[in-house]
């Protein structure tokens, strides 16, 4: 525990510093209150920014960050010097989850500030079960990733599809069948039905899938590569 | 404290260590002279646990590597040229994240800092440092922890004069304390000036061993005298009783400015084993 607080303290020391993951985490949350304030046409789903922010800072945000310290410490060594200062691997992926995790639930928090009170529980419950899954994935290419520039090459298209395939399946059918199995997607209508009440059996299913699918996958790229 | 047993390791077929064995009490400067590529890093993280080896015995604190707690972990300190610093935090930060995790009170960093010459260096972030400074903040962090055994993998590896003397410093005021130290390095004045005993690596094999001394004077095969007199004049004698009379009188008559014997350095010794220098290949 006090090692996996090690981390995620030197993580949070960090974030201010590393622009490139400062950006994923305040771009999301600060477009939606911007453009939540901005833009009001009539017609248009209540807090339409939000939804549609909310799932696109799921799919980008954790994915990318988590991929991005992985590999950075991978590729520079330090991670070597933290395992050898006896820090286990599941207790650096746990700091680095946990971090990563925290200051995306404060950024949703943010987004949540534009809905009703009533609403907020449900919507964060939501972010946090998809900031879960995104950052498995992310630690996936992180883990199998020798350098940042691999792990980015990976992480980029996967992270398009997961971010943008809900907002073009509103504009499409074809995209809106596949994007169907995406977490993202599920995650997507969960928000804009805004209640647990609603939540259909299939969808729970594909996240379910999702879900094991990440873990399964977390598992074997850990199993293969682990940290080196 | 180090036991090593006929270790060997290969790499895709490619047997990087060959039968390694040695021993290296406590409290003393042991080095592994090699040229890149030797095996000096793979046999540094077989010692270290972070690689197994193939076959053969090693033992550190009278424990197999494989076997390490996490408190046997705290008694190493490890300085690799691979190993990187936080290059968005100051030198103290990046000494804060290791203290934390060793349980030394930050408090103490300034003066850790201070020890290897980075006293003002404190706030400074280390993408600002030069490759002398980035050494010493490694240094530091291998041993700011007290470990009982130090292992420096090329610790002056591409520094200046001035630099390499100031690690050197830092490396012996460790000796005296007690430390025990394994170090690799291909420089062979180094290797001399540091180290209790050395051993020479080529090529995944170990081809001679003993106190840098010691190998010199087995590897002297003219067993003679230089002499340089006064008048510029150079002399050359067999070492014996006749070059002691010739040497006893010209000492007398003060023509003698200096005396050298012609016992080779390590360098020699390498080259003469192996056919290649040390630095080859770099």
């Amino acid at each position: 525990m006090h090692n996996t607080v090690v981390i995620i303290k030197k993580q949070l020391r960090d974030t201010v510093r590393n622009k490139t993951i400062l950006i994923q985490f305040i771009l999301f949350p600060l477009m939606t209150v911007i453009m939540e304030n901005a833009v009001n046409i009539e017609g248009m789903q209540e807090h339409f920014f939000t939804r549609l922010f909310a799932v696109m800072y799921i799919g980008m945000a954790p994915l990318m960050a988590t991929t991005a310290v992985i590999s950075e410490e991978k590729e520079k060594n330090t991670l070597r010097v933290l395992l050898m200062a006896d820090i286990t691997p599941v207790q650096y992926l746990a700091g680095i989850g946990v971090y990563v995790w925290t200051i995306c639930m404060l950024g949703a928090a943010v987004m949540s500030a534009t809905l009703r009170a009533g609403e907020r529980p449900v919507f964060l419950l939501f972010m946090g079960a998809g900031f879960i899954l995104s950052i498995l994935a992310g630690a996936c290419i992180g883990i199998l990733s020798k350098n940042q520039m691999t792990a980015t090459s990976v992480s980029l298209p996967i992270m398009m599809v997961l971010a943008f395939a809900p907002m073009l399946s509103m504009f499409n059918k074809t995209i809106e069948k596949f994007s169907a199995v995406a977490y993202t997607q599920q995650i997507k209508l969960l928000i804009d039905r805004m209640s647990l009440a609603d939540v259909s059996g299939t969808g729970t299913l594909i996240l379910i899938g999702n879900a094991l699918a990440c873990i399964l996958l977390f598992l074997l790229a850990y199993r293969k590569k682990g940290l080196e | 404290m180090i036991s090593c047993r006929d270790i060997r390791k290969s790499f895709d077929r490619k047997e990087v260590l060959r039968g390694i064995s040695f021993e290296i009490p406590a409290g003393s400067i042991f080095g592994l002279l090699g040229p890149s590529g030797a095996g000096k890093t793979t046999l540094i993280r077989i010692l270290t646990g972070q690689l197994p080896c193939d076959s053969g015995t090693v033992t550190v604190f009278d424990k197999a590597p494989e076997a390490f707690t996490g408190a046997d972990r705290k008694k190493f300190g490890i300085m690799m040229d691979s190993f990187g610093v936080y290059e968005r935090f100051s030198c103290g930060e990046n000494l804060a994240v290791f203290a934390d995790l060793y349980g030394v009170p930050r408090s103490g960093i300034r003066d850790i800092l201070s020890e290897v010459g980075l006293g003002d260096a404190y706030g400074k972030q280390a993408s600002d440092l030069s490759k002398g400074m980035r050494a010493r903040l490694q240094l530091a962090r291998a041993f700011m922890h007290t470990p009982e055994i130090i292992f420096l993998d090329e610790p002056t590896g591409g520094l200046d004069p001035q630099t390499m003397r100031g690690i050197h410093r830092i490396i012996l005021d460790k000796k005296k304390r007690g430390y025990t130290i394994f170090l690799t390095t291909h420089n062979m004045e180094e290797a001399s000036k540091l180290c209790d005993r050395v051993a020479l690596l080529h090529e995944g094999r170990i081809i001679e061993e003993g106190r840098p001394e010691e190998i010199c004077r087995r590897y002297d095969h003219q067993k003679r005298i230089r002499l340089h007199l006064s008048d510029g004049e150079d002399m050359e004698m067999e070492r014996g009783a006749d070059a002691a009379d010739g040497i006893a009188s010209l000492l007398r008559e003060g023509r003698v400015e200096t005396i050298h014997s012609t016992e080779p350095s390590l360098e020699s010794v390498f080259l003469e084993l192996t056919g290649r220098k040390l630095e080859e290949d770099e």
